[in-house]
């Protein structure tokens, strides 16, 4: 405002057409400089040359109904989803009660789109989790309220990886958490221990513990105790993911400001009582975001149980694609499931980045 | 709070655990059902068609063992093992009795902590092609590139095979039957190698099942048997005289079909056998009827085979080693009195 | 008046409530609880191979293998010892884990790089490709390059011959290299005596800079050293042009080298997957360096290559080591996962053993200790960059 009225009166000079609009910012953005022009000309036409045959490919050529003959089509065989997602999404559960198992995923993903809010962050939304948790498990179980039971062996597909990742993170994070106070604390004994636990699950592959949790684990159990396959799996999963989360969790608990730990010190508040009044809440605030990234890696790390033989995502894809009928279309299985995994882990992501730039202003 | 959640983790793994502390059978009878190992992806022998339902000659034979034991060919659960979980699987107690197809060998038999029971199917090793490659013998095999399961003892076989032919080979080692085919068939081996049996099934599931033929040779034998735990004689008994049964009934000439008029011959030996005579059930612990049973609900030997990988399914294998010794095989059970 | 006060304390305070003997009183607790539970396993585990007579110790690496594996960079047949076969795996996952890191380091910076590029096109591009990579899981990636490599490429019969000696089939990529020489074992040596050579020599440029404040040029020396060396070797080696060109024999193709797909697989997949991270930390490292330096090394008249060098890269390679460094060693954890797609890594070649010895203990733990030794042997390289790398506060 200021500034016009101390112009008025003089001429106002408009930039020139070529920097404003749209030509001003191709200029601008792709052709600001000789190197910059040929660059965006090689990626243009690389583009051109892959997008488009591939659109050609994909949308197309393609075929997209059930039962379609794809061997004599040139472009995509989508018909091996239509015809096969039951089996792809949920695996042997039985199909005439597939709505339990679309229920259980709708509930659980409305509320993982309710908790995107943190307003909405309270302990009524806790019991709802709760809640909502057991009744997920009821509709897949059954076997009451006149369900018909459906074994854990059952369960596939999108199912067994929902069920690894979220089981998974959440054992995981109260272990992760206990581990990283272990890490920071002044016994030595208990310090020894998490910080030997801790390093060494960070330093292997999760598949040597998926193959300790179905080849040595047994041998663990005293005789005649056995625990089923995806359990033990599950088990080897969250001993895996507890240890990322107590290095994420040590982040923030490092982050603290000593002054914190005196003040709770000089309120006379013992060991658990500041951890749990002062500490954690802080703490465990700081680490939103690196802990929605160690989500992201558990859920995409679930598929590495198909080594060791449980049906999930990735298993029931490859079961279709070992069908007579269906075998060479590979790109087109794994493309499907390699978009239901960018989905999730696309929004999950970006989820991760807004809270960041939230709590980034808050702190 | 921390004790409390420790506690808490533990009941919860207690709860979702199996006690199996008494024998096989006890164990089996009080929770109601047979946890029994599969193959899950071969075709004829142990895998679920679409909708889920689980066939093959493996899974016959284990409906078997159900009926003796619940007099019902569905008190039973399947576990589809690969190569590598499946001896851990039964050591562990996770399954009761191990039906995938596995060779029978003196180390398996020893070191691993596993009994096995009567042979089901007489096996061998051999090699499956492609038509184009042109080969017709084994021994043209120099050079080429073999498909093969690891950790199977047809890893072993092969590289003893071309060893002692002096060829040289290389092996492309895929852990999962049906990923290892599919590899196969995209070309990016020369040559398929697994038992005989295996071979056939895979080949039923080829895109074009004509373009593929097996090699004449045989170079192991793979006799495949059920397995328990090792030590629990009751249990063994239960399984190796349930296959059994469907051995004797094809000798004594009982099917499916003729098993209610069976019950009334004269024949002292069909008596015993279907508990019409009493003594063999109570002396195995078993129903008296056992076999009657498993010969009604789930047929003799000749009729499971023939249903799942004889020689009018996709399969299409011949009896061959598996026809009884009366008729040329080795298919023989001692008799049940 | 403190006195005083300790005084009562440890008068008043009672056993339980003091904070130090509570502490050891912990301590001991939780000491107990893990020798519990390692001794309930450990019992658990001699009862239940006892009692399945389960065969135990590492006695079995000195028997015969009895498999053959596809790919090894020394000389192994079915004949030799389990304790050779791991050493096969071994070498298989530190080839392709040092190839990875190689080519993870240029791709990951080079997206990095585009990633702030001011061409719209390119940045876009670059952000695409890393959101893309990194949220779908490495082994899906990996066996869709699997597929896709024996799918999509003909048989050997009628490989693609792009160029002359070098075949494209789903046996993999067939190039014609040159044929064994003694000559080229010396130029190794060459080139080990040339790195050796190049690194006294900027210690002493180094020190002469230092006193006389003569630039040397280190740099295009070292180019110089590290062809010219091995090159003059070659030639007196009597410049050997052999080469052993691959030919369609009977099934496969013989001479030259094969690069299979499962290894073409796993290398791609671990590539494009870990560069997506990689090109955040790069990212970040060079945003962390703030532009003020660039414009005050500017002002003090350094040349745009000394910029880099003496300002640039010492900065960003403070912040970008560290997680660079995490993102090798998860590049070398995750090509453990060879052994879904059949490239004969540890993992896969001690899988292989745990299944024909049933010695499942031993296999899993020879699996952790060798991941250990890369992972230990990581964080000490870090503990030591760290300290080196302290900034100096006067």
């Amino acid at each position: 405002m200021e500034l016009t009225k101390k112009n008025k009166g003089k001429v106002i000079v408009k930039p020139p057409i070529s920097s404003i609009g749209i030509p001003g910012w191709i200029r601008e953005n792709l052709f600001s400089s000789p190197f910059n022009t040929v660059l965006t000309i090689i990626i243009v036409s690389i583009l051109w040359f892959s997008i488009l045959p591939f659109l050609n490919w994909a949308l197309i050529d393609s075929s997209w109904l059930p039962d379609a003959n794809c061997r004599e089509s040139d472009g995509a065989c989508w018909s091996i989803i239509s015809s096969n997602y039951k089996i792809i999404l949920f695996g042997f559960y039985p199909q005439d009660i597939l709505w339990r198992p679309i229920t259980a995923i709708f509930l659980l993903v409305s509320l993982l789109f309710i908790s995107r809010n943190r307003n909405y962050w309270n302990a009524f939304l806790g019991y709802s989790w709760i809640i909502s948790l057991v009744i997920m498990g009821i509709l897949l179980k059954g076997g009451i309220l006149g369900l018909e039971a459906v074994d854990i062996e059952r369960w596939g597909g999108i199912i067994l990886t929902l069920l690894l990742s979220v089981f998974g993170l959440t054992a995981a994070y109260p272990l992760g958490v206990i581990l990283a106070l272990g890490r920071q604390s002044k016994m030595p004994v208990i310090k020894t221990f998490c910080v030997f636990y801790i390093e060494l699950i960070r330093g292997v592959p999760l598949i040597s513990l998926l193959f300790m949790s179905s080849v040595v684990f047994p041998l663990f159990l005293p005789e005649g105790v056995s625990i089923n396959a995806i359990l033990r799996a599950q088990i080897a999963i969250i001993m895996f993911t507890a240890a990322y989360v107590a290095e994420v969790v040590r982040g923030g608990l490092q982050g603290m400001n000593k002054g914190q730990f005196e003040a709770a010190d000089s309120l006379g508040l013992n060991y658990f009582q500041t951890m749990r009044l002062i500490i954690l809440p802080q703490a465990l605030k700081i680490v939103i975001p690196p802990s929605v990234s160690v989500l992201i890696s558990a859920f995409k790390d679930t598929s590495l149980v198909v080594i060791i033989g449980l049906y999930d995502l990735l298993k029931t894809t490859q079961t279709t694609l070992s069908e007579p009928k269906w075998m060479g279309f590979s790109a087109e299985a794994y493309i499907f499931i390699a978009i239901i995994y960018f989905v999730c882990c696309f929004f999950m992501s970006n989820y991760s980045r807004k809270l960041e730039k939230e709590l980034d202003t808050g702190l | 709070m921390r004790l409390l959640k420790v506690l808490a983790v533990c009941l919860t793994v207690l709860a979702m655990s199996t006690f199996a502390m008494a024998g096989t059978l006890e164990d089996v009878r009080a929770k109601g059902w047979i946890q029994a190992g599969v193959n899950g992806s071969l075709f004829g022998f142990g895998k679920a068609d679409e909708k889920g339902v689980w066939k093959g000659l493996d899974v016959d034979s284990a409906r078997a063992v159900s009926v003796a034991v619940f007099g019902s060919p569905d008190k039973l659960k399947f576990t589809p093992l690969t190569a590598k979980t499946r001896f851990t699987a039964l050591q562990s107690g996770e399954i009761d009795v191990l039906f995938r197809n596995c060779t029978q060998t003196l180390s398996r038999d020893t070191a691993l902590g596993l009994d096995f029971c009567q042979v089901n199917y007489y096996d061998g090793q051999g090699f499956l092609i492609p038509k184009k490659l042109g080969v017709k013998s084994a021994k043209e095999l120099d050079g080429a590139t073999v498909c093969v399961l690891p950790g199977t003892t047809t890893e072993m076989n092969v590289a003893d095979y071309f060893r002692a032919n002096g060829m040289k080979m290389n092996p492309v080692v895929i852990e999962d039957t049906a990923e290892l085919a599919k590899a196969f068939f995209a070309g990016r081996c020369d040559c398929l190698t697994s038992d005989a049996s295996q071979l056939a099934g895979t080949r039923a599931v080829a895109p074009n099942p004509g373009d593929y033929m097996i090699l004449p040779e045989i170079i192991s034998k793979e006799p495949l048997a059920p397995a328990v735990r090792h030590g629990d004689n009751q249990w063994k008994d239960i399984v190796n005289y349930s296959v059994l049964a469907l051995i004797n009934a094809e000798e004594l000439g009982i099917t499916s079909k003729n098993v209610d008029e069976m019950l009334k011959s004269n024949d002292p030996k069909i008596k015993r056998f279907l508990g019409v005579t009493k003594g063999i059930g109570k002396a195995i612990g078993l129903d008296e009827n056992f076999a009657y049973n498993i010969i009604k609900m789930v047929g003799n030997y000749g009729e499971i085979f023939e249903r799942n990988v004889g020689i009018n399914t996709q399969l299409g294998i011949e009896r061959g080693l598996n026809a009884l010794w009366t008729d040329g095989g080795l298919m023989y059970s001692p008799p049940f009195k | 008046m403190n006195t005083a006060i300790n005084n009562k304390t440890s008068e008043t305070i009672s056993f339980w409530y003091d904070p130090d003997k509570r502490s050891i009183l912990y301590q001991i607790g939780a000491a107990c609880l893990f020798a519990f539970v390692a001794w309930y396993l450990i019992s658990n585990t001699m009862a239940n191979l006892e009692r399945q007579s389960i065969a135990t110790g590492f006695g079995f690496l000195n028997k015969e293998a009895a498999f053959e594996i596809g790919e090894s960079l020394i000389e192994y047949s079915a004949a030799d010892r389990y304790a050779r076969a791991l050493s096969v795996g071994f070498l298989n996952t530190l080839l392709v884990s040092f190839i990875g890191i190689f080519l993870t380091v240029i791709l990951g910076t080079f997206l990095g790089v585009a990633r702030l590029s001011k061409n719209w096109l390119i940045n876009k591009c670059a952000a695409g490709y890393i959101e893309l990579f990194q949220d779908i899981p490495i082994l899906l990636q990996l066996f869709f390059w699997y597929a896709f490599f024996y799918e999509m490429l003909p048989s050997p019969r009628a490989a693609l011959n792009p160029i002359n000696g070098l075949f494209l089939c789903n046996r993999g990529l067939i190039f014609g290299i040159p044929q064994a020489h003694p000559v080229y074992k010396y130029m190794a040596i060459a080139v080990l005596i040339a790195v050796i050579i190049i690194f006294l020599l900027k210690k002493w440029a180094q020190k002469r800079q230092d006193l006389t404040g003569k630039a040397f040029p280190v740099f295009f020396t070292s180019i110089i050293l590290i062809i010219g060396l091995p090159f003059v070797c070659w030639l007196f080696g009597g410049a050997p042009m052999d080469m052993s060109v691959p030919v369609l024999k009977g099934f496969n193709f013989k001479g030259g080298l094969t690069i299979s797909p499962e290894f073409a697989a796993l290398l791609l997949g671990l590539v494009l997957y870990t560069a997506a991270f990689v090109a955040e930390v790069v990212r970040a490292g060079i945003q962390a360096v703030s532009k003020g330096q660039t414009e005050a090394a500017m002002a003090i008249g350094l040349k745009p290559g000394q910029l880099l060098n003496l300002i640039i890269l010492p900065q960003a390679l403070r912040v970008i080591i560290p997680p660079l460094t995490s993102q090798m060693l998860n590049l070398t954890k995750n090509s453990s996962l060879a052994v879904a797609i059949g490239y004969p890594d540890f993992v896969s070649v001690a899988g292989t053993a745990i299944n024909q010895t049933g010695q499942a203990i031993e296999g899993v733990m020879l699996i952790m200790i060798v991941y250990l030794i890369f992972s230990l042997s990581t964080s000490a390289f870090m503990n030591w960059y760290n300290k080196k790398m302290v900034i100096v506060e006067r």
